[in-house]
């Protein structure tokens, strides 16, 4: 055993000595191997964040959101539709939802408005969202004024703004009055934008679905499930499209750190040689230089890991947020819950280092199985 | 200690430059002695060391080695053999830049798992002997022509080998140096070790450092 454990800490040792011999091109090659574990991390890390923390959110949303559509567009909800959807076996609790977008002219956003009950937001206040807010100057007791799409000028009292905590969905979000928000967008009475249901028994959400589609043909019941998938394929979408545009540089980056861990310099196939023909076994030497391409792509590994997580969970991803986010002039600012699961990092290290070792390797068993005579003839 | 029956050796055998370096040689070499290969570039004395020191295959023909037949064992086999009982000192010393002296002398150590400090201690003890202690830390790129061929006898002596191959060892060193590396010839046999080297240099192959001269030409040996 002894023995065995000197053999591999002397491999170790030249191995570490081989490296620093060669400074210039391995610091190259990490640095570069590190920027593509750092780009391919941060994209899996941040996507993967996003979606557990829309998991997260949506966790609380309702189970199904019923809208009515005319013309395959959606449309108000007439009076009436909230008392025959509560002759639905099923469904446990209804609610008229008031919801609308608003242009502001000022910055160039969009803003949702959306109807409390009047318990929660006061007639001539509103809440808003941490975006807006900051977009705006905006802080609890300002004033702010809309011009509605009739053309009336309607002031607030900002009451409170809403928690960063929520911000992926409440960016942008003005929450209001349900008769400030009638007014404003002279909604009738007993009308709704769409109804929010729960359902008794969460195994029978779509069979509810199903009979309200039926009670109610005009009408399109969205599932809180669906709206998650939604999200989760905006996501896959959008970190497919920062990797497509990513991939031209990615390549490059791989092909680069290929050609320089797999090209063996005639000064490497010389000592390969002399090592051989001083008495060390052509595994000794591939067990030598197995150790050198993991110690860098491991390095690597680790440096552009460590990055990516700092970038992602410490400093917002400000490299990839806006395109992974959405393209909003009110982009939520929010801090990701670091979110890592083993799979990830899993792939990620077969994609990297797995690739990186086969590298080093073909050459250097190449080198290795040929006779040691050469040395000689040098 | 060494017997070989027959050796010939081909090169890109098969192809259309094959090239036969070796062909049918007989050849007993006594233990403790020093013999030396002389003849002309292109006669096949490299080629032959290469063989008797386990580095490349005879094409056919048989080498013993202390009784054993070697020529058709394996490459670990070999590997090990070459490791334990042979010692090389290359034309060119094949000293691995970057390294200092003593890292590069205990190389051919480290497969058999002896300690770092017994090792270095060994590498040590040898410098000295050869009278190159203060240079034991300094990289070997650092070291003059006569320096680094002594660097290149102690890796040579590190597993205290039985037989010493050395090819053209004065090639690249003057006629000061040359004839101390005679002088170390002549601790070798004292040792007890068996020596083969190759040489062109009168210096070497006329000194009595070497009891046995044989010539080569064209592959074959010259009779005494």
């Amino acid at each position: 055993m002894r023995p065995w454990l000197e053999k591999q800490l002397h491999l170790i040792d030249f191995t570490l000595v081989s490296l620093a011999r060669r400074k210039t091109k391995n610091v190259g090659l990490l640095l570069a191997y590190t920027l593509i574990v750092f780009v391919l991390a941060s994209l899996s890390l941040f996507t993967h964040a996003l979606r557990s923390e829309a998991s997260y959110v949506l966790a609380g949303s309702p189970e199904v959101i019923l809208q009515r559509m005319v013309a395959g567009r959606h449309d108000l909800i007439p009076a009436g539709y909230l008392e025959r959807i509560g002759r639905i076996r099923g469904v446990q609790k209804k609610e008229g939802r008031l919801w609308g977008y608003y242009y502001d002219p000022v910055v160039n956003a969009n803003y949702t408005f959306m109807a409390r009950p009047a318990s929660e937001v006061a007639d001539g206040t509103i809440m808003v969202g941490s975006a807006l807010a900051r977009e705006r100057g905006l802080a609890p007791g300002n004033t702010i004024s809309f011009r509605s799409y009739a053309g009336k000028l309607f002031g607030f009292t900002v009451a409170a703004v809403l928690s960063p905590d929520s911000e992926l969905l409440s960016a942008d979000l003005v929450l209001l009055s349900e008769s400030d928000f009638r007014r404003f967008f002279e909604y009738p009475e007993g009308h709704y934008t769409d109804i929010a249901l729960s359902v008794a028994n969460p195994q029978e959400v779509r069979t509810v679905a199903a009979k309200l589609s039926a009670a109610l043909p005009d009408s399109r019941p969205i599932l809180r499930e669906e709206v998650l998938r939604t999200y989760q394929s905006l996501f896959d979408w959008r970190e497919g499209i920062v990797l497509t545009v990513l991939a031209g540089a990615i390549l490059a980056f791989a092909i680069l750190a290929w050609e320089k861990a797999s090209g063996l310099s005639a000064e490497e196939r010389r000592e390969i040689g002399i090592l051989k023909a001083i008495g060390w076994e052509t595994s000794d030497v591939i067990r030598m230089k197995v150790w050198e391409g993991l110690i860098i792509s491991l390095t690597a590994f680790l440096l552009g890991g460590i990055a990516a997580y700092v970038q992602v969970f410490h400093f917002g991803a400000a490299v990839f947020a806006p395109v992974l986010k959405g393209w909003s002039v009110l982009y939520p600012r929010f801090t990701l819950v670091p979110a890592v699961d083993g799979l990830q990092i899993a792939t990620l290290f077969f994609f990297t280092v797995v690739p990186y070792t086969a590298a080093v390797l073909v050459p250097i068993w190449r080198a290795a199985i040929t006779d040691p005579d050469a040395v000689m003839r040098a | 200690m060494i017997e070989l029956s027959n050796i010939r050796k081909a090169f890109n055998q098969g192809r259309h430059n094959e090239y036969w370096a070796l062909h049918g040689i007989d050849l007993s070499v006594e233990a403790g002695k020093v013999t030396a290969f002389r003849g002309p570039s292109g006669s096949g004395k490299t080629t032959l060391l290469t063989i008797v020191g386990c580095l490349s295959r005879p094409t056919e023909g048989r080498v013993r080695f202390k009784g054993e037949d070697i020529s058709g064992l394996p490459e670990r086999f070999l590997t090990d053999i070459r490791r334990q009982s042979f010692g090389f000192v290359f034309q060119q010393f094949n000293l691995i830049k970057g390294l200092s002296a003593v890292d590069n002398i205990i190389l051919p150590g480290m497969p058999s798992g002896r300690p770092r400090r017994n090792l270095v201690e060994r590498a040590d003890e040898l410098l000295d002997q050869l009278k190159l202690g203060h240079r034991s830390r300094a990289r070997v790129e650092w070291l003059s022509g006569g320096e680094q061929q002594r660097v290149a006898i102690a890796r040579a002596l590190i597993n205290d080998p039985e037989v010493i191959i050395a090819d053209e060892p004065t090639a690249n060193l003057d006629t000061a140096l040359s004839k101390e590396f005679l002088a170390i010839l002549e601790g070798f046999t004292d040792a007890g070790k068996t020596v083969l080297l190759t040489s062109h240099d009168p210096l070497v192959v006329e000194s009595s450092a070497v009891h046995r001269v044989v010539g080569m030409r064209d592959g074959r040996l010259i009779p005494d």
